[in-house]
């Protein structure tokens, strides 16, 4: 293999396996130490700066780093990442002095965004310190977004959105709420210098088709308009047994919502088998936990009504077949169909996009799904100042991907309203320091704890179903938080090796716990990998290859399960290996 | 401040024939210098043991004064272990040995430890042939006192404080061949692939079997002017061959073209595969073994790999024709048979 560049930063870039996997690219093990350290205001802030929303996240986010995390292949369970922001956000005081100034004077710039989402908020976000002037339009009574709308107050409280959305609307947004934006060509006509379309994916899918849909229609409801309805007061109550239609997080949120406003028997039912549900496993877990079953393999036939009112909806038992090329198919199982009594029905089958208001005509391309085209790497549509992020770009996300579509969107539109080109995308900053202070003394504390992962409490399941607004988890408590942290291997301290020091005394290589360092004759990738003292098997963790050594063997390290523990360096005569702490800050608009 | 190593291992590590891993091999985290040649060794010993199934319970390591003899501390951490006077490691040895042959033995010591106080008890254990594993960190020095030069330093090297030996170079393999051990090698501490086979073979062999093992004091005798230096001993090496250990029951993988190896029966019936060389001689003639050592020294290089192999079937045990049983676990009226047996063996020299 070919010596690795380590100068180019994305290798070590991917080391560091949560922030890489993190959509906006969040600086973890940094805001995790800090927090260690118990400078809340900082962890707080180094979120902030990446993902806008570490309140909402640390307890909403769909967390891809988690799966990511490389503490999860070393032992059972990765990082609690996400709990820890919430953390951070639990203990922070008041940083609002730590907010960026936003100029007096304006740079003459008027941008629209349609869609009061995390995606446009995001934008407003990284626009504002810049000297924008911000309009943002949103059919809802406040700014938002579907994490108002949508997530509901159980597991993210009003007061802890309404201060991250308004830390942004503060720096001077221009808000038209309640206006539903009806005609993109009006909004030309407003002459803004570039508009951000952030208007989410808000149509729920429906059975439009299935027998007694229109009979039964006073009592079935689309699952993303309902959970709406709820959070905006409009919908207090629903029948006593209710099914949820649907396997996804919006199936959960229904029957954890319909739980607490009148429903006593409340099933979840799904076409395909349990374990292709779409909902993240701790979803589910909570669902069950408040007493709610799950019927799986049960294909909707018809809705049943008695004098015209829905009484119970009809199934046909299917079972799961796989075809060798790994595609599903749900075929019947012959046996009698099923009736389960209900008095509502929630449908939380997907939803998609739905752009009626964009008048095709404007030169915004459309492609064959009927979604405009967008730039993956710019959010530009063919119309060049018109930008498009979030769940109405490429259909539904979360919300951390909508944060990270704000901010690339933002730079584009930075670049577009100075009349520079889109495609030239600034680099991240980034720092490489040596953590060395002494023989055995780190900047970071290199020891790894073999803690398992601590377990956030919730409240009592009686009195988190009396009330939707009674958060339902209380966050780890500052002592447990503060053994979470410890738990976090320092992805982000690398292991650097510098060839010309190795006196191949093989100390690292016999020291290292988990055997990442081999000493070897080099060779061809998979050869190597699987010639290493472990195999490397695992594909998508890089091989760290030295150029040759005086023995003219090559140094190999896989990072896969490097603990970060720094005892190579520690027991390197020679210095030839250091722990150099790499700081990736994703690029922002304006800088 | 991280003395401590993770109890975290590599989620594929495997397990050995007995269950075990190589975590349940491993001793505390070595408090030596960084890059000291001996905790290379303590690494070559944990996989060697792993490898050959061994139980640790089962072990018996025992050790003198010096930084290789504090090594036993870092390997086979469930053995049991003594660590003992300066020089005076064959005779606990030889103590634990009488009492309990059942036991796997290795000694460890280091070239003060061995060739300058030792020395009387090592000539000693090795003419007994005591069934023990007698392994040297030999570094040219003596770490632990910072880096004196040892007996084993060769005429004209120079440590760290730069003065150049004078005094004439003690070769343990040469010593041990002229004593009678019956397995006799050198190997370096920066070698595993050569190290591993040849603790392996060294565990199996019944009787002495001695290894000396170069092992760079990096903190003392590291020094371009030395020859115990890592740096000098890559460059001078000279190996019999390169070897495989082969377990009895598994077969032979490694395939050498015709004529180009040879194999070495081990009592139990494992192997010892030698890919033949230059220096390819009959292993068992003690003659020819020492005509290469010095053969390879006025070469200016170090000959390593298996040096001499002759199986002695009678160790101390059989020389002085002790009990079955180990001593330990004989009964006191075993031991002390009573007057009665007393008087007719009185009688019976009369
Ligand atoms: C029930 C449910 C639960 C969810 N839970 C989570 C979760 O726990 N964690 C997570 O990360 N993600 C969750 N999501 C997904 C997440 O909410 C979205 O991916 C995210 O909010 C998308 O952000 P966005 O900025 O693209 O748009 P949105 O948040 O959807 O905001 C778009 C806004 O634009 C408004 N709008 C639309 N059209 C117009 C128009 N023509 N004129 C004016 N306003 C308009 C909408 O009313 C909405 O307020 C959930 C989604 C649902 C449905
Ligand atoms: C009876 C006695 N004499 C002298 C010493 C001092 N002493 C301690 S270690 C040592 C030499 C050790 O050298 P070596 O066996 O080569 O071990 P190394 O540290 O080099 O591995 C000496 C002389 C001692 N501990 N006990
Ligand atoms: S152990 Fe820490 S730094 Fe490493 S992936 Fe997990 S959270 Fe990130
Ligand atoms: S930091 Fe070094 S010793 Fe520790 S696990 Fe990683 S490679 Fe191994
Ligand atoms: S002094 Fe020399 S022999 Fe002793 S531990 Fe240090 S390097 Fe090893
Ligand atoms: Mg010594």
């Amino acid at each position: 293999m070919k010596e690795t560049n380590i100068k180019n930063v994305s290798y070590f870039h991917k080391v560091v396996d949560c922030q890489y996997a993190c959509p906006a690219h969040t600086p973890v093990p940094e805001y995790i130490r800090m927090i260690a350290a118990r400078r809340f205001d900082d962890a707080y802030m180094i979120n902030w700066e990446s993902n806008v929303f570490p309140g909402v996240l640390g307890r909403t986010c769909d967390r891809p780093c988690e799966p990511a995390c490389r503490r999860g292949r070393v032992e059972e369970q990765p990082v609690a990442i996400c709990r820890l922001k919430r953390v951070a956000a639990d203990h922070k005081s008041d940083i609002t002095d730590r907010l960026p100034d936003i100029p007096t004077e304006k740079n003459g710039k008027r941008i629209a965004l349609i869609g009061g989402g995390p995606a446009s908020l995001t934008v407003a976000r990284d626009l504002m310190p810049l000297g924008y002037h911000v309009d943002l339009y949103d059919d809802q009574y406040k700014a938002g977004g579907f994490m108002r709308s949508q997530i509901p107050s159980f597991r993210l409280p009003e007061t802890v959105l309404d201060e991250e959305v308004n830390y942004i609307l503060d720096m001077g947004v221009n808000t038209h709420l309640k206006q539903k934006v009806s005609s993109m060509r009006s909004m030309l006509e407003k002459d803004y210098d570039a508009i951000f379309v952030g208007t989410g994916a808000p149509r729920g899918r429906d059975l439009p088709k299935l027998e007694g849909r229109q009979e039964a229609n006073d009592n079935i409801h689309i699952g993303i308009d309902w959970l709406a309805n709820v959070a905006f007061e409009h919908t207090e109550s629903i029948g006593e047994k209710v099914l949820v239609l649907g396997g996804g997080n919006t199936a959960m949120d229904c029957c954890r919502t319909a739980r607490r406003i009148g429903g006593k028997d409340v099933r979840i039912v799904v076409r395909s088998p349990k374990a292709d549900m779409k909902a993240s496993p701790w979803e589910i877990e909570d669902a069950e936990h408040e007493g709610i079953p799950m019927f799986e393999n049960h294909t909707p036939k018809a809705f049943v009504c008695e004098n015209g009112k829905l009484v119970g909806m009809l199934f046909e038992l299917v079972k799961a077949k796989y075809a060798e090329n790994g595609r599903r198919s749900l075929v019947p199982t012959g046996e009698p169909d099923v009736l389960i009594e209900c008095d509502d029905v929630l449908m939380a089958l997907g939803q998609m996009n739905s752009f009626p208001w964009i008048e095709r005509d404007l030169g915004i391309e459309f492609n064959d799904w009927d979604m405009p085209e967008v730039d993956k790497t710019t959010f530009q549509t063919s119309l060049k100042n018109i930008f498009v992020g979030g769940d109405a770009a490429w259909g539904p996300e979360n919300v951390i991907t909508a944060v990270a579509h704000g901010h690339q969107a933002a730079i584009s539109i930075d670049k577009y309203c100075h009349e520079k080109d889109t495609r030239d995308r600034p680099p991240p900053g980034t720092t490489l320091i040596s953590q060395k202070m002494g023989f055995h003394d780190w900047l970071y504390s290199a020891p790894v704890s073999d803690d398992l992962r601590f377990v956030v409490s919730h409240v009592d399941t009686e009195l988190a179903l009396s009330d939707r607004k009674i958060e339902v988890e209380k966050g780890f408590s500052l002592e447990q938080g503060l053994k979470e942290v410890q738990r976090c291997l320092n992805c982000d301290v690398q292991t650097v090796f510098e060839k010309d020091k190795c006196i191949e005394c093989d100390a690292c290589e016999d020291i290292c716990p988990t055997d990442c360092i081999t000493f070897i004759d080099n060779d061809e990738e998979d050869i190597l990998r699987q010639s290493l003292k472990m195999p490397a098997d695992n594909l998508e963790q890089s091989l760290y290859v030295s150029a040759e050594l005086k023995t003219k063997r090559v140094m190999v390290k896989d990072e896969n399960v490097c603990l970060h523990c720094g005892l190579c360096s520690e027991r390197c005569p020679t210095g030839a290996w250091d722990m150099r702490k790499f700081l990736l800050h994703e690029a922002k608009a304006g800088r | 401040m991280s003395y401590i190593i993770s109890d975290f291992r590599h989620p594929n590590a495997k397990v050995n024939d007995l269950g075990l891993s190589k975590r349940d091999y491993e001793g505390a985290l070595s408090t030596l210098c960084a890059g000291c040649g001996h905790d290379s060794i303590s690494a070559a010993i944990v996989q060697s043991f792993f490898e050959m199934n061994i139980e640790p319970h089962k072990v018996v390591k025992t050790s003198g004064i010096g930084c290789s003899s504090k090594t036993p501390t870092y390997f086979l951490g469930r053995a049991h272990g003594f660590n003992s006077v300066h020089g005076r490691m064959p005779s606990v040895s030889t103590g634990a040995n009488m009492a309990n042959k059942d036991l796997q033995y290795i000694g460890i010591s280091g070239d003060g430890d061995t060739a300058s106080i030792g020395m009387g008890q090592f000539a000693h254990v090795v003419r007994r042939n005591l069934n023990m594993i007698y392994l040297v960190m030999n570094n040219g020095c003596y770490g632990l006192t910072k880096g004196q030069d040892s007996a084993t330093a060769d005429v004209g090297s120079a440590g760290k404080k730069g003065v150049a030996n004078q005094f004439a170079a003690i070769d343990l393999c040469q010593l041990a061949l002229q004593l009678g051990a019956g397995y006799v090698a050198r190997s370096f501490s920066g070698d595993k692939k050569q190290l591993v086979p040849l603790i392996k073979g060294a565990i199996e062999h019944q009787g002495f079997a001695f290894i000396d093992v170069i092992s760079p004091c990096v903190t003392f005798n590291n020094t371009p002017s030395s020859t115990k230096g890592y740096e000098y001993v890559r460059d001078h090496l000279d190996a019999t061959g390169t070897i495989d250990f082969v377990p009895e029951r598994q077969e032979l993988k490694i395939i050498h073209p015709e004529g180009t190896s040879k194999e070495v029966k081990l009592h139990d019936g494992s192997k010892l595969i030698l890919k033949k060389n230059s220096h390819d001689y009959d292993l068992s003639s003690k003659r020819e073994a020492m005509n290469t050592i010095e053969t390879v020294r006025e070469e200016h290089k170090i000959l390593t790999g298996l040096i001499y192999l002759h199986e002695d079937p009678k160790d101390t045990h059989a020389k002085i024709n002790s009990v079955d049983k180990p001593l330990n676990s004989l009964s006191q009226a075993e031991v002390c048979p009573g007057s009665a047996v007393l008087d007719d063996l009185n009688a019976g020299f009369r």
